[in-house]
């Protein structure tokens, strides 16, 4: 990550900052305006909040709070990366990126959660930290390796389903636009997903073989 | 049916049956994922070759869902995990 750090960017074009993702021998590059930049880490940090990570910390989430040696039995599953609440969570942004692994046995749905939970919202933190770490707050340059990039590509999609569970993207996402009253307070969020949707779209491109 | 003898000499045919019988992953259609990148995850997930992945993509597209993988309950139940991982809708459910 030596060489994804700010550099000037006076120099961009529109037409570079439109221009998405690209390959490299290494990974995949970008340039990204500051208004971008912020747009994406807002997003990717709410991301964060929602599935209770913590953008700032490196390692696993609630790794600290077993130090005052009163540890109850809900900081010891978390230790073991049990989830003891393992039911289908009634935010719906949440069920979309939690959602049930058995469609009618909530049962085994349950149980399959428990086991598994801790480690998805765990792989989607790190996805989402990775992003934050790369992109510069200022936007500019950046440069990633195939590692990153794919984190960036699950970071991104996270996104996606989040911004796009909350637009309540239907199969008739176009006419749904085409209805919506300049007033709905989701307009102002439809071209942000959509520049979302190009922006993943050239990242799969560059890392497709 | 009557006679016995041909009863005992055929195979145990459902009782391998029953064993066999796999568990599946199923990936739902839905209206976020972009079509390149599911078949991108496909490709990564399996190691499926582009076209087999492009056409399973297509039948969750078009049919509404596809079954990915198949095999072990344990097996699918990591392939639904990852899969969870990359933000595609997956179930596992037993083939029938």
């Amino acid at each position: 990550m030596t060489d994804s750090g700010p550099e000037p960017d006076e120099d961009a074009t529109l037409e570079d900052l439109m221009a998405g993702f690209r390959r490299t021998s290494g990974g995949a590059t970008a340039r990204f305006g500051a208004a971008q930049a912020a747009i994406i880490r807002d997003l990717v940090g709410q991301v964060v909040e929602l599935i209770g990570g913590d953008a700032l910390e490196d390692g696993p989430p609630d790794a600290g709070t077993l130090d005052d040696g009163a540890a109850g039995p809900d900081d010891l599953a978390a230790m073991i990366g049990l989830t003891e609440d393992a039911e289908l969570p009634s935010d719906p942004v949440l069920a979309r990126l939690l959602p049930d692994a058995y469609r009618d046995d909530p049962e085994a749905s349950g149980e399959f959660r428990r086991y598994t939970e801790q480690g998805l919202r765990s792989g989607k933190a790190a996805a989402a930290r990775t992003v934050l770490a790369t992109l510069p707050p200022k936007g500019g340059r950046v440069r990633l390796s195939r590692p990153e990039a794919q984190a960036w590509l699950r970071a991104l999609n996270d996104v996606r389903l989040a911004l796009g569970t909350r637009l309540e993207v239907a199969d008739d996402f176009d006419q749904q636009v085409a209805r919506m009253s300049p007033d709905d307070p989701r307009a102002a969020y439809v071209g942000v997903y959509q520049w979302l949707a190009f922006l993943q779209e050239t990242l799969v491109l560059a890392l497709s073989r | 049916m009557g006679v016995a003898p041909v009863e005992v000499e055929r195979p145990d045919t459902t009782q391998e049956t029953v064993l066999d019988l796999p568990w599946v992953t199923i990936v739902w259609n839905d209206p976020i994922n972009l079509m390149s990148y599911v078949t991108y995850v496909f490709q990564t997930v399996f190691g499926y070759a582009k076209p087999k992945a492009e056409k399973l993509m297509l039948d969750v597209h078009h049919k509404g869902k596809a079954v990915v993988s198949s095999g072990a309950r344990e097996a699918m139940e990591r392939d639904a995990e990852t899969l969870h991982g990359y933000g595609l809708w997956a179930t596992i459910s037993h083939d029938s």
